[in-house]
């Protein structure tokens, strides 16, 4: 059988139900064998809308992603997916043509070095040199992507191998010697992080993605609940723990609520768990949480003491450790009474702090109001998915996330474009469930050609533009810090008419205008059977708060 | 240490074990899978990470689907486990160790290529001599000189050797092996 008939074997071995991709000289015999291999196969305009749809449906399913590209610039098309996998451990398979190998290193017509050019941002990468080892890289990639700290794993195809012919048998084998994942935790070390966790007086969970990667959020809330931790997550974390939770303290960080943040400055003890103690976390480091200790439970060994030294490391699968952190904790049956002190202390700043901002006397539409309008017409259990800036921070600080997987972003890379194609993934992923893109105007343009694979593969997705008719985050930033020059970020006068738009693309399209009205038109936008775009005009100039300056520690948080 | 009870913990006395700087040059063998690349993904993990690699050796082992990397990198710049951690994620990186200085035979080898004229070649060459090096190659004008020994043996050499008129000089960074039976 050719390379690619084995591939396709190997695609449904793995259990995959969908590939996105954009086919190219390179992949001519790929896509002949997708011809009839029963795989479904979702064609993208773009091979940066493939990866970040594979992303989303990584995201929202816990499953491996997979994406297609050609050689050449199909391959650099994908860099910004692959490195926004990287960033934030999705698990993606990608897939590329090669130039045939005779061609290699002679920069060939659509040659380019993809291994060369992704080395430093996927979590490993193959080339065929031989097609007969195909389906063992191809499983090996499966595994790699998926297991241990999850990443994108590249395989990239000569397409001269691809259409060699090959003895294929099924296998499930997979050589990898040099990579063995240590998922259970040391039991003295979680045994003294409960001990410790017990003695604390000032206690803080840290939940972060890797929390939502292992799939252990229930063995989260378990553990807060058992203890009555007060606890907050990263952006890539929210939903971990459901937001009206009452140990819930909101989202730490660079706009994280103060609550959150202030909690984290005085707590003599932060158990981190499957979060990387990011810049947008930490602030100025030296002053991060200057009076704890620190239990970091993380799938990665190098992430433990990388940016803040660690007092009780503990290297295991999340899931793993804190049920067997849960365990511990309650075997020493501590009373819950030790922390009253420490939550009037976080209660008080929740009553003097809250997430606030100053609503319109008219029917101007704040974005905060937008958020929490949409939270109102989705009833708060929607996918959502996001692209990078204001409308982001505004969604995580507002919708109030109520379980794991359902707030779809690019935390680590921030790439704007990602929100439309996350959201045809994560739709592909979960049908039935309702999903919405909270975009910007700014971002929806990046991606924007990807409404033609929406309304092809006819997913009921909303898309809702926050549109401020400015590149939001950068205009904040100029006009905090850079003495409101404004320079080259106003979009306002030569934006496309999104409804127009909508309409060229063939999916219904609307514009929102009015507060009072907001919550109505949403929902019964969200009734429609098929995709719509909604461009809501809201306030131009309206900053995010609150926020802790770059570098800068926590208590100096402003607005 | 031994493990706490519940009753004798205390936060203070928790410490932070990792993340500091030895002060001091460490040798990494490092073993790998013999594959495409492999020092492609090393020398670029060290550089995006902002590691820098003192000197770098590579070569066969017994075994030939593996080779050994041999690098050495100033502790006292980098936090070693932050580097060794970061290796080890590399899927075709095996093994890796940081040798102590004290269990383990470490050598260079280094080609020098020396003025060695008139009357300094018999001066040139008694030196060559002290150094237990060898002759390579003669000329009318200049002689190229083998050194093996540790870095600091090849560095004492170049100093000694300089004044005479040193033309130019190879080395191949230090390659290491654990002494005793136990393996690298």
């Amino acid at each position: 059988m050719r390379a690619v008939d084995a591939l396709m074997e190997c695609l449904k071995a793995e259990g995959v139900e969908v590939v996105f991709g954009l086919p190219g000289g390179a992949s001519l015999p790929t896509y002949d064998a997708f011809y009839d291999a029963g795989i479904k196969h979702v064609l993208v305009r773009h091979e940066a809308g493939g990866g970040h749809a594979a992303e989303g449906y990584a995201k929202a399913t816990g499953k491996v992603g997979v994406c297609f590209g050609t050689s050449g610039p199909g391959a650099t098309n994908l860099v910004t997916p692959i490195c926004d996998a990287m960033m934030d451990s999705v698990p993606v398979v990608f897939i590329t043509g090669q130039v045939r190998t005779d061609l290699l290193g002679t920069d060939g017509f659509q040659e380019a070095d993809t291994m060369g050019i992704t080395m430093p941002i996927v979590k490993h990468s193959f080339m065929i040199q031989d097609p007969q080892e195909l389906p063992t890289i191809v499983h090996e990639a499966f595994h790699l992507a998926r297991t241990g700290r999850p990443g994108p794993v590249l395989v990239d195809i000569p397409v001269d191998l691809s259409k060699a012919d090959i003895d294929y048998a099924p296998t499930g084998d997979i050589e990898l010697p040099g990579y063995q994942p240590t998922t259970e935790g040391n039991q003295r070390q979680i045994r003294l992080a409960a001990k410790a966790l017990a003695h604390a007086k000032k206690p803080v969970i840290y939940a972060g993605g890797g929390v939502v990667n292992a799939n252990a959020a229930n063995e989260l809330v378990a553990l807060i609940q058992a203890g009555n931790f007060p606890t907050t997550c990263t952006l890539m974390a929210l939903g971990a723990l459901p937001a009206n939770e009452p140990q819930w303290l909101g989202m730490l960080g660079m706009h994280g609520t103060r609550a959150a943040n202030y909690a984290m400055d005085e707590a003599d003890l932060i158990v981190a768990a499957g979060a990387r103690f990011d810049d947008r976390i930490t602030g100025m480091l030296s002053e991060f949480a200057p009076n704890a200790k620190f239990v970091h439970i993380d799938i990665d060994p190098a992430e433990i003491s990388k940016n803040v030294p660690a007092h009780i490391p503990i290297v295991g699968d999340a899931k793993n450790v804190l049920s067997r952190l849960l365990a511990e904790y309650r075997s020493l049956e501590v009373d819950h009474s030790r922390l009253d002190e420490w939550w009037e202390t976080i209660h008080g700043w929740q009553e003097k702090y809250p997430l606030v901002y100053e609503d319109s006397a008219d029917e101007e539409i704040k974005p905060q109001f937008m958020i929490q309008a949409l939270h109102e017409a989705t009833g708060g259990s929607a996918i959502v998915t996001s692209d990078v800036g204001q409308h982001q921070m505004w969604t995580a600080q507002h919708y109030g996330f109520d379980g794991p997987r359902k707030w779809i972003n690019s935390g680590g890379l921030g790439t704007m474009g990602f929100g439309l194609p996350a959201a045809i993934g994560a739709a592909i992923g979960c049908p039935g469930e309702q999903v919405v893109v909270v975009s910007g105007d700014g971002s929806l343009q990046m991606n924007s050609q990807e409404f033609a694979t929406l309304v092809q593969e006819g997913l009921p997705v909303k898309v809702f533009i926050m549109n401020n008719g400015f590149l939001g985050m950068v205009r904040q930033w100029q006009e905090l810090f850079w003495d409101k020059r404004y320079s080259a970020v106003d979009l306002q006068d030569y934006s496309p008419d999104w409804v127009k738009l909508a309409d060229a693309y063939g999916l219904a399209g609307f514009q929102l205008t009015n507060k009072s009205t907001l919550v109505d038109d949403m929902k019964r936008i969200l009734e429609l059977d098929g995709p719509a775009l909604v461009d809501v005009r809201v306030t131009r100039e309206e900053n995010t708060y609150p926020m802790i300056p770059a570098g800068e520690p926590a208590r100096n948080m402003v607005g | 240490m031994a493990e706490p009870t519940f009753d004798s913990l205390n936060l203070d006395d928790l410490e932070a074990s990792v993340g500091h700087m030895t002060g001091r040059t460490h040798v990494l063998t490092i073993l790998v899978e013999n594959k495409p690349g492999v020092l492609s993904r090393v020398a670029g993990l060290f550089a995006r990470r902002g590691f820098n690699i003192d000197t770098l050796a590579v070569g066969p082992t017994d075994d030939p689907s593996l080779s050994r990397i041999t690098l050495t990198v100033d502790g006292a710049v980098h936090p070693i486990d932050q580097v060794t951690k970061q290796l080890h994620k590399l899927v075709n990186v095996l093994k890796i160790r940081d040798l102590e200085p004290g269990e383990a035979v470490e050598r260079e080898l280094a080609l020098f290529k020396i003025n060695a004229e008139g009357a300094q070649r018999a001066e040139v060459l008694q030196i060559v001599q002290i150094f237990r090096g060898k002759i390579v190659d003669l000329g009318h004008r200049t002689a190229v000189v083998e050194i093996t020994g540790t870095e600091d043996k090849v560095t004492a050499f170049e100093e000694m050797i300089r004044p005479f008129g040193l033309v130019e000089l190879s080395r191949t960074g230090s390659i290491a092996i654990s002494r005793g039976r136990g393996e690298t």
